[in-house]
């Protein structure tokens, strides 16, 4: 990192006293006037403070209704109509799923349903365990081999294979398809301007919108089924792929680029022969973030017709049935673990190593596992890991949860009451006290203190579409959900990323924990949180800031340790105690990056915030889930881009406190 | 060297960086620095003429970020100049439409680059063949004419090696023989060896030297070490700010600096070996009696020993005539770097 020498100086001078103690006062009467309306007695303040009437209202949720059923009935591109059109493409996909499935599920069969004939068994387990460790083996160590081994081994041996082999069908057509999308669209946005201008909005939208609400459009235009389900994964997955291709394309040494044209390169080999293969790393990166986010959305696609171990763990939580859910939320911790491990080696693995010999090895095992489809037919035991031997733990989870809960009731009781008289009640009623025009207003003087005109317009305009959407209570019961999961998840967070950061020691144990935290799909997180604090808010807290809580400590400790060691010399030079160089230096020079960790703190308990919706909250995750219950296209998506208008206030707003702390640090011009 | 057609030129030639940039050029063919700087545009060549004459070893040199690769690529247009005309033996390299200048970059030039950019997914064999996998030529052909390359270098026995697993002055070995594996006659080397450490530079210049023995290519050379420049250059470009201020041999640079700034870059350049006995001789005594003779062309350096051997003053011959004479004493000044002006 490039240090100017004036960032010394703006460490070491104060700022200037003055101006510290007006934002002081500033900071203390907005905090005074925000406090006393929740001591103006009830219905003293006119109601279209509170939420705008409904006339008053933009009928959004309508506009897009008849949008969709414009869509659905009278649209036409030409002759083909566009609902034939999601037809096509349902249909089309309907086939690398089949493929997929009656490879790793069913066996090939003619005939449907009742009548359906099987030629041949699936892929045995024990082919597939073999095929999947000599990957692992390819791509890394031995403990690769013995963690991929062990975690389908567990798959078979718990009882979750079919139900595993279901998701991981639909993985292995989803990803391909995401990454392949996000690929071209990534090299169209690096080659096109204009493109990335269409693109990069887009982008920001599709990531900020929570999952749910495009749920219901898509349900609408592909019906309930599988197809459906991997068309929202594929969705949901493919924005980072393009983000990482655009960073990954333009991140490529221009020395390359230069070489490639010297040597008479055509556009199209540039791309294929020097640009994508130089980036080959890079680009895994994005094929590992997208494989984790198919495995993300497992749960959530059962909602609209994906089977598997998603929607194992769904109806299980429905029937509150611990043990069962549990079990299948384990298997998809496992899978997700496994493939996790198996993508990044093979990112890490340098291209063209392996060898010939290695090859010969891999296609002879792929023929073995097509070999063991038609011995499994004769073999039964092959084909079906033998049920004699199967373990079920889902017996001994309940009894756990049941222990627990009969033993440790009134702890765990007494330390949630206290978490809600304490903490969320007080935040909740402060939030839905506060009339718009006035949050509004404080929203916007940040956003131009901050960053001038075009951030107060950004900001005011995303509140003023909560606000004209009639969203406006539920908006607020978002954020003071979201806003006591961030503050807590950073008061944890924070303090072990400056541990990790000053101490290599503490962090080499704490990252191998956030680092299983995040492989976890969202939903798992939800499972152990019901059984000890059942539905409600605090639950949906405790699952927000277990699922946010890694970004919280990776940026703060990523700040704290990479000081530059001149400047930590320095200090010590100027005779700095340990506590000073921490507080004057390190500290300091980190808050740009704790910042962005606070951002994504926000957006991770944003996005998790929709999936609580489940437990019972009564917010706009909520809204966006009534809506998909009663597939209702405009609800879903008003209440969504509300979500997403919060996430992009906070981004833009953080963004630019960031900037500014770099700019007075000397960090940026 | 002007005996020989000229290679390459330029003319007027323009780079400045920023938006507006054209249209600024195109009303006021002479800007001041000022006038760009006001728009917060970046001047990085400015009105360069050139001519590089088949054969030759044209060195640019310059201080870091004086534009001397901005120049280089503007020469190869793999950066498009704001404006200027540009002549590959006497065709217009701009106005060339992309096809045509796709076929030239595959058959007639080459260049080495001051990171390598070896390909890092592709063996040294894989790297070398490139060039001629991107014309589409068969593997057997392209892999024995990368294979004939890589013994050029001295690389053989190292063909299924990874660009990673060599070291610095093994990966510009490659850089060159992948450079000239489609035979270019035009060959462009930005600061090829700046990022080796000087031992192993020695020894590259020397091979390089070696191989245009044997080539005899046509070659525009970036350094900023004016000692690699002397050591390799028939003639050598001076760049200051994006001008070229003065374009000549090293004797040339040292004996008549054209400013300062060329002056000051000369000052620490080892003159002995840059100075032939005919720049720095004395008219000869009308009956002065020589203990030897030396030609007119050859340098300080290389006759120094002669000259302390010598009983009294050498001859300076040129075509057979005393042009001059060298003593002791001149030669002591040379060597100690006392200035005869
Ligand atoms: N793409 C660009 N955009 C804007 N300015 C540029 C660009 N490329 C180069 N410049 C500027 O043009 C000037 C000349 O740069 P150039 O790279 O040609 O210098 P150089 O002599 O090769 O230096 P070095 O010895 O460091 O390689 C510099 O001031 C540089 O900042
Ligand atoms: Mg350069």
């Amino acid at each position: 990192m490039h240090v100017e020498p004036s960032s010394v100086a703006a460490l070491t001078a104060d700022p200037p006293t003055p101006r510290r103690g007006r934002t002081l006062i500033v900071l203390v009467l907005v905090l005074a006037i925000s406090w006393s309306f929740t001591l103006l007695p009830r219905g003293s303040l006119p109601r279209w403070l509170g939420e705008l009437p409904r006339d008053l209202q933009l009928p959004f949720a309508r506009w897009l209704r008849a949008f969709m059923s414009w869509l659905v009935e009278d649209a036409a591109l030409g002759p083909l109509a566009f609902r034939d059109l999601t037809r096509g493409i349902a249909w089309l996909m309907t086939w690398p799923l089949r493929a997929a499935e009656s490879l790793l599920v069913t066996g090939i069969e003619t005939g449907a349903g009742s009548a359906a004939v099987a030629w041949t068994a699936p892929v045995s387990w024990v082919a597939l365990i073999a095929l999947m460790a000599w990957l692992a083996h390819r791509a890394g160590d031995r403990r690769l081999v013995a963690l991929v081994t062990l975690a389908f081994l567990y798959l078979a041996v718990f009882g979750q294979w079919r139900s595993a082999m279901v998701t991981l069908s639909s993985i292995i057509v989803a990803v391909p398809f995401a990454v392949g999308v996000g690929l071209a669209l990534g090299i169209k946005a690096v080659r096109s301007v204009r493109a990335e201008r269409l693109i990069k909005p887009v982008l920001d939208l599709m990531q900020t919108v929570p999952v749910f609400a495009y749920l219901v459009p898509i349900l609408i235009l592909f019906g309930f089924g599988p197809v459906s389900a991997m068309l929202a994964t594929i969705v949901y997955a493919m924005p980072p792929m393009v983000r990482v291709t655009m960073l990954a394309l333009r991140q490529v040494p221009p020395e390359f680029v230069e070489f490639g044209r010297m040597a008479g390169c055509t556009e199209r080999q540039l791309l294929w022969k020097v640009q994508l293969p130089t980036a080959r790393p890079a680009l895994m990166v994005g094929v590992n973030q997208v494989i984790m986010l198919s495995l993300n959305m497992v749960i959530i696609a059962s909602m609209i017709g994906a089977g598997g171990l998603g929607y194992d763990v769904l109806t299980a939580l429905r029937r509150l049935d611990i043990g069962a859910g549990l079990e299948a939320g384990l298997a998809i911790t496992v899978l997700a673990i496994a493939l996790d491990r198996l993508s990044q080696a093979s990112a890490g693995r340098p291209a063209n190593t392996a060898g010939r010999r290695a090859d010969r090895v891999l296609w002879g095992l792929v023929l073995l596992a097509l070999a063991s489809m038609v011995l499994g037919h004769l073999l039964p035991w092959l084909a079906h890991y033998p049920d004699a031997f199967r373990i079920s733990t889902a017996p001994f989870w309940s009894d756990l949860v049941a222990w627990l809960n009969v033993n440790f009731f009134d702890q765990l009781e007494a330390f949630k009451t206290f978490m809600l008289v304490h903490l969320l009640v007080p935040v909740k009623r402060l939030l839905l006290a506060q009339p718009w025009p006035w949050l509004t207003m404080l929203l916007a003087w940040l956003g131009w203190h901050l960053g001038g005109w075009r951030l107060a317009l950004t900001v005011a305009l995303a509140a003023l579409f909560i606000v004209t959407s009639g969203q406006w209570a539920n908006a607020m019961t978002t954020v003071y959900l979201c806003g006591v999961s961030v503050l807590v998840a950073t008061l944890i967070g924070l303090p072990i990323g400056i541990a990790a950061g000053l101490d290599p020691r503490v962090w080499r144990i704490v990252q191998p924990v956030i680092d299983t935290l995040q492989t976890l799909p969202s939903f798992v997180y939800l499972i152990p949180v019901v059984m000890l604090f059942r539905v409600g808010d605090f639950a949906a807290m405790i699952a927000i800031v277990l699922y946010a809580l890694a970004p919280a400590i990776r940026y703060a400790r990523h700040g704290v340790a990479r000081t530059p060691a001149e400047l930590v010399e320095a200090g010590t030079a100027a005779g700095c105690t340990r506590r000073q160089i921490l507080t004057r230096i390190r500290l300091p020079l980190a808050v740009p990056e704790i910042l962005l960790g606070l951002n994504q703190t926000i957006m991770l308990a944003l996005s998790m915030l929709v999936i609580t919706a489940l437990v019972g909250t009564r917010d706009l995750g909520q809204e966006v889930y009534i809506a998909l219950t009663k597939a209702d296209v405009g609800l879903g998506l008003v209440a969504g881009l509300c979500v997403a208008a919060i996430a992009i206030i906070a981004d833009r707003l953080i963004a630019a406190a960031s900037l500014r702390t770099r700019r007075r640090l000397g960090l940026e011009g | 060297m002007t005996d020989r057609p000229t290679k390459l030129a330029c003319r007027n030639v323009w780079k400045v960086f920023g938006s507006g940039a054209e249209r600024l050029l195109r009303e006021d063919s002479a800007p001041a620095p000022e006038a760009l700087a006001e728009r917060g545009l970046v001047p990085a060549v400015v009105a360069c003429d050139l001519a590089i004459a088949e054969g030759e070893i044209f060195v640019i040199m310059g201080l870091s970020g004086s534009g001397k690769s901005t120049l280089v690529r503007c020469l190869s247009r793999l950066v498009e100049p704001t404006i200027g005309e540009i002549l590959f033996e006497d065709r217009d390299l701009l106005r060339m439409p992309m096809a045509e200048l796709i076929e030239l970059r595959r058959h007639k030039m080459g260049m080495v680059f001051q990171h390598f950019a070896l390909l890092p997914h592709l063996s040294v064999l894989g790297n070398v063949a490139f060039p001629l996998e991107i014309q589409g030529i068969a593997r057997g052909k392209r892999e024995a004419r990368a294979r004939e390359m890589i013994e050029l270098v001295g690389l053989a026995g190292r063909e299924d090696h990874f660009p990673r697993e060599l070291s610095g002055g093994q990966q510009q070995r490659v850089g060159i023989a992948r450079s000239l594996a489609v035979g270019p006659e035009l060959w462009f080397l930005d600061e090829p060896f700046s990022a080796l450490d000087p031992l192993i530079r020695r020894e590259m210049q020397n091979e390089f030297l070696r191989l245009q023995k044997l080539l005899h290519k046509t070659i525009v050379f970036i350094t900023h070490d004016f000692d690699e420049a002397v050591r390799l250059a028939d003639r050598i470009a001076i760049m200051q700010g994006g001008r070229v201020v003065q374009v000549g041999t090293a004797e040339e640079l040292v004996l008549h600096p054209a400013t300062d700034y060329v002056a000051a870059f000369t000052a620490d350049a080892p003159r002995a070996k840059i100075l032939s006995a005919g720049a720095v001789m004395r008219p000869p005594d009308p009956n002065e009696s020589f203990a030897g003779e030396v030609e007119a062309a050859e340098r300080v350096a290389a006759i120094a020993r002669k000259v302390e051997a010598a009983s009294g003053p050498l001859a300076v011959i040129e075509a057979g005539r005393v042009v001059g004479a060298v003593d002791r004493d001149i030669v002591m000044g040379v060597l100690v770097g006392r200035r005869t002006d």
